[in-house]
C-alpha cells in the first residue's frame, strides 16, 4: 500500500499474518525477528513507512500485537525511554538520514537510550540548564552535568539539550543533541535511590566532542524539540502500567488474607477502587477521542491522577501487610536495567511510587501547566523571561 | 460499541436544550423563582416536553414517546444540571417513567402504557411516592398499605411517604404498597387531584428541587403493577432507583462543569495585590485538580449512561452505576464549594447564584444513596469484602 491509502483493522491484521508465515521463526535469532518486523512496517504502525509503520492510526496497533502474540517482543523495558521519548521526538525533528540510522536499533533493542535533561540546578526550571555546547569546526564541545538519568549505564545514545546561547533569554538559546555515550568523556555514576537500587545515574560531560550531524532540529530550537520529549514522557508515564494491576494486587491480598482486614482500610481500599475505575474510564475515553482524531486536553492529567493513585495504593499496601509491612525485601545496591514501577514486594512499590510526582515533570508543575494551558489562567508574574540566561540572578 | 463519547445526534440534543434553556431558564428567573408558592417551572417544562420531546424522551414511539435511551437523557440531564433548571425531568421523565416501563413489561401492563401515553404527551407529570434518599440498596422507606377496591385493578391506599422529590408539580404519585399481611404488594398510580391526597412541602436544602411529605388517606389509585410478597414491586422500584443513580451523575457533571467555568470566569476578571487572583499557584492548582476530577465524572457517568442504556449483564450496570455515583456525587459537591470559596464574599450572598448550586449538589450527594452506599455495594459487586 502505498502513502494516503486508509489501513483498515482487517487489512493490518492481513499483513502480520502474512508476516509471519513468511518469516519462519524456528529458524531465526530473535534479533533478525525483529529486525524483520520492523522492515515489515509491523513495529509501530504510526510511524510512517520505511520506518518500522504503516502510516496506519495508532490504535491499529493493538491488532498487530494481538496477530504477533507469542513471537519474541523487544523488552519494552529495557527500552522504554527510546521507545516513548526519543523515538518521537527523532521522527518530529530528525533529518531523513537520522531516522533511518536511529530508529531501527532503537526499536529492536540493539541500541538502548536515555535522557541527558535534568542538572543539579536545573530540575522543574528545565530551561535555566547550564550544560554548555560550543561549536568548533564541524563538531560541538559539550560540557556539564546531568542527573536523574536512568538506564545511562546501559545506554548507546542519549538524548541531550545543551546551551548553545547563553547571551538571549534562556528557552531561546538551548539546542538539541543525540549524545554518543560511548565518546571520550562521557561519565557514568551511580546515584543510589530511596528503594535502595541505582536505576538512575549522575552523568558528566568533559569535553565531549559530537558531530554536527548529531543535531536534532535547529541551532537555538532546543526548548521546542524538547516539549515534544517532555509531552510525549508524560503520555509515557501515565499510561505506563494497567492501574487495574496495581488495585488488583491490593485487592488480592484482601481476599486472601482476611485477617489483615481491618473497617478503617475498608473504606479506603473501596475509595481507591472507585479511583483506579474512574482513572480507566478516563484512559478509555482518552483513547476513543484518540482514535477519532480528536485529542482531548485529558491527557496531560493521566500522569497526575495515576502517580497519587499509585502512590495511595501502596502506602495503603504496605499498611494492610501490618507486621509483614515492617520487612523489606532487599536493600543490596543494584543497578537494575529495567524501569519497574509495579515489581518486587509492597515496601518497594511503596518507595518507588514516590518518583511518580517528581519524575516527567512534578505534579505541582503539571498543575500549572493543566491550569495555564487548558484553564487559561494567567501565568505568574515571572522575573527571568527576558533577561538574557547569563544574566539571571543565581 | 459502547462508546465513553458523544455522538452527533446527542450533541445536537445538547445544542437546542441548552439553547432552550439560555433563553427560558436564566439565572435570575431560578432566583427569582425559589421562595414562590410554585417552585417547579410549570411553563419552562412545558417548553421543554413540547419543543425538545423531553417529557417522552424513555417512552417508546409506539407509546407517543421518542423512544431514545439513556444515553441521549443523560445528555439532557447534563445540561438541566448547567442551569440548576428546575423541572420534574428527573423524577418523572426518567424514574418515574422507568418504574413504568418496568411495570408495562412485568404485565399485564395497560395502566402502566396508558400512563406513559399520557406523560409523553406531556399531559400529565408523574412522581415515584419514595423518599429521594432511597437508593438502589434500600428501595422502600416509608410503609403504605391498600386494598383492592371497587373495579378490578382499583385499590384504596393509605399512608405516609417523606421526602419526595416533584411530588408538588406532580399530577400521578407512583406508589409502592402492600396489601395488609404482607402477602402482595403492587405500585399504584395515584392522581393528586383525588380526595385523601396532601402534599406537603417540606423547606428543603435544594429550593430548586424541594422535596414534600405525601400523605394518603383511603385515596382510591389504579394498579399498575401487583406482585406475590414484597420483592416483585421492590425490585421494580430497586431498577427505578438504580437507573435515577445512573443518570444523576450527569447532572451532577454538568453542575461540576457549569462551576468550574464560572469560576474560571470569575478569578481570571477579580484581581487583587494587583493582579488576577487566578495567577496565584494555590488558586490554580486547586482548579487543575478540579479539571482532573470533572474529566474522571465525564468518563464515569458516560460509562453508567452507556450501561443503562445497553443490554449488558445487570452486574456490570450495577458497578457502572455504583462507580458513578461514588465519584460523582463528591465532585459535584467538591466543585459547587470552590465555586463558593473562590468567589470569595460575593459567593456567600443570595443574589449570586453560586449557593443553588452548592445546595443541589448537596442535595444530589444524598439522592439515590450517598456515595458511602454506593461504595459500601461495590464491595459486594467487586468482592472486596468487609472485615470478618
Amino acid at each position: 500500500m502505498t502513502a494516503g491509502v486508509t489501513w483498515s483493522e482487517a487489512a493490518v491484521r492481513e499483513r502480520a499474518r502474512a508476516f509471519l508465515a513468511a518469516n519462519d521463526l524456528s529458524a531465526m535469532d530473535r534479533l533478525d525477528f525483529l529486525r524483520a518486523r520492523f522492515d515489515a512496517g509491523l513495529a509501530w504502525v504510526h510511524f510512517p513507512e520505511g520506518l518500522g509503520g504503516l502510516g496506519a492510526p495508532r490504535d491499529l496497533q493493538a491488532a498487530v500485537e494481538h496477530e504477533l502474540r507469542g513471537t519474541p517482543d523487544n523488552r519494552p523495558g529495557r527500552i522504554g525511554i527510546g521507545l516513548g521519548m526519543a523515538a518521537p521526538t527523532i521522527l518530529g525533528f530528525g533529518t531523513e538520514e537520522q531516522k533511518r540510522r536511529f530508529l531501527r536499533p532503537l526499536w529492536t533493542g540493539e541500541e538502548v537510550w536515555c535522557q541527558l535533561f535534568s542538572e543539579p540546578g536545573a530540575g522543574s526550571d528545565l530551561a535555566t540548564l547550564a550544560t554548555r555546547a560550543v561549536r568548533d569546526g564541524g563538531e560541538w564541545v559539550v560540557d556539564g552535568q546531568k542527573v536523574w538519568t536512568s538506564v545511562a549505564h546501559t545506554a548507546r545514545w542519549a538524548i541531550l539539550v545543551a546551551r548553545t546561547d547563553p547571551d538571549v533569554p534562556k528557552h531561546r538559546g538551548l539546542t538539541y543533541f543525540v549524545c554518543d555515550m560511548t565518546a571520550p568523556g562521557v561519565e557514568v555514576r551511580p546515584l543510589r535511590q530511596i528503594t535502595g537500587e541505582a536505576e538512575f545515574n549522575e552523568v558528566f560531560l568533559t569535553g565531549v566532542r559530537l558531530p554536527d550531524s548529531l543535531r536534532l532540529g535547529a541551532v537555538g530550537d532546543g526548548w521546542r524539540v524538547a516539549q515534544t520529549t517532555l509531552m510525549n514522557e508524560r503520555v509515557a508515564i501515565g499510561g505506563a502500567s494497567d492501574r487495574r494491576t496495581m488495585i488488583g494486587t491490593v485487592c488480592e491480598t484482601w481476599r486472601t488474607r482476611p485477617e489483615l482486614r481491618t473497617h478503617d482500610l475498608h473504606q479506603r481500599l473501596l475509595r481507591l477502587w472507585v479511583e483506579a475505575e474512574v482513572l480507566r474510564l478516563t484512559g478509555a475515553r482518552l483513547r476513543e477521542q484518540l482514535a477519532v482524531g480528536r485529542p482531548g486536553p485529558e491527557g496531560s492529567g493521566m500522569k497526575l491522577s495515576f502517580a497519587r493513585l499509585h502512590q495511595e495504593l501502596s502506602g495503603l499496601e504496605v499498611e494492610l501487610l501490618a507486621e509483614d509491612g515492617l520487612a523489606y525485601d532487599d536493600w543490596t545496591f543494584r543497578r537494575p536495567e529495567t524501569v519497574d514501577f509495579v515489581g518486587r514486594e509492597a515496601g518497594y512499590r511503596y518507595l518507588r511510587a514516590k518518583g511518580n510526582s517528581i519524575e516527567g515533570g512534578t505534579s505541582e508543575i503539571l498543575r500549572n501547566v493543566i491550569a495555564e494551558r487548558v484553564l487559561g489562567l494567567p501565568a505568574e508574574p515571572r522575573a527571568d523571561k527576558d533577561i538574557p540566561w547569563k544574566d539571571l540572578p543565581r | 460499541m459502547t462508546t465513553l463519547l458523544y455522538t452527533d445526534v446527542e450533541e445536537e440534543l445538547r445544542a437546542a436544550v441548552r439553547a432552550l434553556l439560555a433563553d427560558a431558564c436564566p439565572h435570575r428567573a431560578v432566583l427569582a423563582r425559589i421562595e414562590s408558592a410554585t417552585p417547579y417551572d410549570g411553563d419552562l417544562w412545558k417548553a421543554l416536553a413540547r419543543d425538545i420531546g423531553a417529557a417522552g424522551l424513555l417512552v417508546p414511539e409506539e407509546l407517543g414517546g421518542a423512544g431514545a435511551s439513556a444515553r441521549e437523557a443523560a445528555v439532557v440531564l447534563e445540561e438541566l444540571g448547567r442551569a440548576v433548571a428546575p423541572v420534574p425531568f428527573l423524577t418523572s421523565a426518567v424514574v418515574a417513567t422507568r418504574a413504568l416501563l418496568a411495570a408495562r413489561t412485568a404485565g399485564p401492563g395497560e395502566a402502566a402504557g396508558e400512563l406513559l401515553e399520557r406523560l409523553a404527551s406531556g399531559e400529565v407529570t408523574a412522581a415515584l411516592a419514595v423518599s429521594l434518599a432511597a437508593s438502589p440498596y434500600r428501595p422502600v422507606r416509608g410503609e403504605v398499605a391498600y386494598e383492592a377496591a371497587g373495579a378490578a385493578g382499583e385499590a384504596v391506599v393509605s399512608g405516609r411517604v417523606t421526602g419526595v422529590a416533584g411530588a408538588e408539580s406532580a399530577d400521578v404519585l407512583l406508589v409502592p404498597a402492600s396489601a395488609p399481611g404482607g402477602e402482595e404488594s403492587a405500585l399504584i398510580a395515584v392522581e393528586t387531584r383525588e380526595r385523601g391526597v396532601e402534599v406537603t412541602p417540606v423547606t428543603s436544602l435544594d429550593l430548586t428541587r424541594p422535596v414534600a411529605m405525601v400523605s394518603l388517606g383511603s385515596v382510591r389509585g389504579r394498579i399498575v403493577a401487583r406482585s406475590e410478597g414484597p420483592d416483585g414491586v421492590r425490585s421494580i422500584v430497586r431498577d427505578a432507583l438504580a437507573f435515577g443513580a445512573g443518570l444523576l451523575a450527569s447532572e451532577q457533571l454538568g453542575l461540576a462543569e457549569l462551576c468550574l467555568t464560572s469560576t474560571l470566569e470569575y478569578v481570571k476578571e477579580r484581581r487583587q495585590f494587583a493582579r488576577p487572583v487566578g495567577s496565584f499557584q494555590a488558586i490554580k492548582h486547586r482548579l487543575a485538580d478540579l479539571w482532573l476530577e470533572i474529566g474522571g465524572a465525564r468518563a464515569a457517568a458516560r460509562n453508567a449512561a452507556g450501561a443503562l442504556a445497553g443490554r449488558g449483564p445487570g452486574t456490570d450496570r450495577a458497578v457502572a452505576v455504583a462507580v458513578a455515583q461514588a465519584h460523582c456525587g463528591e465532585v459535584a459537591v467538591h466543585a459547587a464549594e470552590e465555586c463558593v470559596q473562590l468567589h470569595g464574599g460575593i459567593g456567600m450572598t443570595w443574589e449570586h447564584p453560586a449557593h443553588l448550586y452548592l445546595k443541589r449538589a448537596k442535595a444530589d450527594q444524598i439522592a439515590f444513596g450517598t456515595p458511602g452506599e454506593h461504595r459500601n455495594a461495590l464491595a459486594d459487586l467487586v468482592d472486596v469484602p468487609a472485615p470478618v
